[in-house]
């Protein structure tokens, strides 16, 4: 795997992360690094081995259906950067 | 008082040798003369403390003291607390006051505990060394030009230079056990699921487990008995009861069955800490337990394993930051896009961005399968090594860290050699398994500690095992000179 400041950009952009021109080097060099560090696991036969996501193969437990909380809505956008009316603001998204 | 175990505490406090608000203040006082030095806390929490010590002590004359009444400790700053700022170590969340307690912080408290604060970290729980801070590095208390190690640098710093009796720590691929070997202290990572994540801001799910970090392994069981048990609130924690780990402690290790790992002795050991690790073997020999070894072939893949599943679960998990409803937002967005892109570089540092690319990378089309997938198929593989293991033997030993504290800057530059810091630890969170760092030397000066794995919900067996090495000899009661 080749990485390159195109893969980088792509990435970024799926990971919605701004990288100015000055960094983007040092990008390009750390998921270089990385990847040749995992590069290793392409060697390892896991065919037929089931992916393991939890440790203990837990299920989830399922609850009754009743209201457990109450509306907090106004406490909870305290930490909010701007709101309005009860709704999260951000920049103007249709023109 | 600061050089007393959590149940001498307790005992002092119940004849009256002092007052919960004496405890307290001694420990705030000792903060602040100390603190500034180590840099073990992002927030202090005097004043609320001393309120609730006075509470207590009202209580106490009652007779309705809860358990712990009066116990000082800290929280590291991964777990939200009402009221009170909860930064996860970033400048994206230097503006957060969380809403709620985590359920840790709550039966804590509800046991009467009394966080003194909220300890420094890694950001987002990153590192290995607690320099990737935005509150900057912690000091190792043993030397200040050492790393505490990390990512719970600022509680295992905070409870080695007892500036409080213990501390909370979250552990995903050593964050407890790793900064507790470091500071000459005890570190517990329990069983996955065994102790609720709800409130502990998420770093990789399926890895991540909250623990302790204490002074002894008597004073982990004590508050891990608090800490466990199942929370509806949390639906990766385990439906099952939790048994009195105290108990347990004194129990004869006659006939006890531990596996030397081979796999943890190679190349890149420092010599004094291999040398520790095998005089505690012969001391648990010569008490009963039976010595043998094991191996575990895929740990060697465990690091690059790691490297792919944390930062792929963090780039998910840290997605929620995005300058919208809670946290950092840049300065005049020009439009959508530009706030969710500007707010995430600037509020995130150069470790955490970096661990988000990797985990975009591996998460993304045409690359699941070679990364992700085959990753989550290598932790099965080391998983079943581990249970084959745990057929023939009930705990496995080897060293926490290869080597002792490190300096600060040291490996800052160098993010492979400081990944390969954890090569010990994360085959026990890739497992999910249990495991204890315990102090048991010392090497150029700095403390380290064996490690202690143990099969899925034997947290009990590995508090015993380590009290029977706490009873027998006095490195955890070691303290540094300045800080004594």
């Amino acid at each position: 795997m080749i990485v390159d400041k195109k893969v980088v950009a792509n990435i970024a952009e799926l990971a919605q992360l701004e990288i100015l021109p000055e960094n983007m080097q040092e990008f390009v060099d750390s998921l270089t690094d990385v990847l040749n560090l995992v590069e290793e696991m392409q060697s390892v036969d896991t065919n037929g081995i089931e992916p393991m996501s939890n440790p203990l193969d837990g299920v989830q437990r399922l609850r009754s259906d009743t209201v457990t909380e109450s509306d907090q809505r106004d406490y909870l956008q305290e930490v909010a950067p701007e709101t309005a009316n009860g709704l999260y603001l951000v920049p103007k998204v249709i023109e | 008082m600061h050089e007393q175990s959590i149940s001498q505490m307790l005992d002092a406090l119940d004849r009256k040798e002092y007052s919960c608000e004496e405890l307290i203040t001694h420990h705030v006082d000792r903060i602040h003369q100390l603190d500034e030095q180590l840099n073990t806390f992002i927030t202090h929490t005097a004043e609320q403390a001393v309120t609730r010590a006075r509470v207590l002590d009202t209580a106490r004359a009652k007779g309705e003291a809860p358990p712990l009444a009066g116990i000082p400790i800290a929280h590291k700053d991964i777990f939200c607390t009402e009221g009170v700022k909860t930064s996860a170590g970033s400048h994206m969340l230097d503006n957060f006051t969380s809403p709620y307690d985590a359920t840790v912080v709550e039966k804590l408290q509800a046991v009467g505990a009394i966080s003194l604060g909220k300890t420094n970290m890694d950001e987002f729980a990153m590192g290995s060394s607690n320099e990737n801070s935005y509150y900057g590095a912690v000091k190792n208390p043993w030397s200040e030009t050492a790393v505490p190690g990390g990512s719970s640098g600022g509680s295992a710093a905070a409870v080695a230079a007892r500036l409080c009796a213990a501390a909370t720590g979250t552990d995903t691929g050593g964050s407890i056990r790793q900064p507790a070997s470091m500071c000459g202290i005890t570190g517990l990572k329990p069983t996955y699921g065994r102790v609720s994540r709800w409130g502990m801001i998420a770093y990789a799910s399926s890895l991540d487990q909250a623990g302790t970090l204490t002074r002894s392994a008597e004073d982990a069981a004590i508050l891990l008995n608090v800490m466990a048990g199942y929370d509806p609130k949390d639906s990766t924690s385990l439906f099952m009861d939790v048994p009195d780990y105290t108990q347990a402690l004194n129990k004869p290790i006659d006939g006890l069955r531990i596996g030397v790992c081979q796999e943890y002795f190679g190349q890149g050991l420092d010599p004094d800490i291999e040398s520790g690790i095998q005089l505690a073997l012969k001391m648990f020999e010569s008490a009963g337990a039976v010595i043998s070894d094991v191996t575990i072939p895929a740990s060697q893949h465990a690091i690059p394993a790691y490297y792919v599943i944390a930062p792929a679960e963090a780039s998910a998990n840290l997605s929620r930051y995005d300058g919208v409803r809670f946290g950092y937002r840049c300065e005049s967005p020009a439009d959508l896009a530009d706030l969710y892109q500007r707010s995430r570089n600037e509020g995130f540092g150069t470790e955490v961005k970096q661990r988000i690319m990797v985990g975009s990378f591996a998460l993304s089309a045409g690359y699941y399968d070679a990364y992700y997938r085959k990753a989550q198929q290598i932790r099965r593989l080391i998983k079943d090594d581990f249970l084959a293991a745990f057929k023939k033997v009930d705990l496995i030993i080897g060293p926490t860290t290869p080597t002792p504290a490190f300096k600060i800057g040291e490996k800052s530059e160098d993010q492979i050699s400081m990944y390969l810091q954890d090569i010990y630890t994360i085959t026990s969170n890739l497992a999910g398994l249990p495991a204890g760092s315990f102090p048991v030397g010392f090497s150029q000066g700095l403390p380290f500690g064996v490690q202690i794995i143990g099969n899925y919900l034997d947290e009990a067996r590995i508090l015993n095992l380590a009290h029977r090495l706490q009873l027998e000899t006095d490195w955890h009661k070691m303290s540094p000179e300045e800080f004594s």
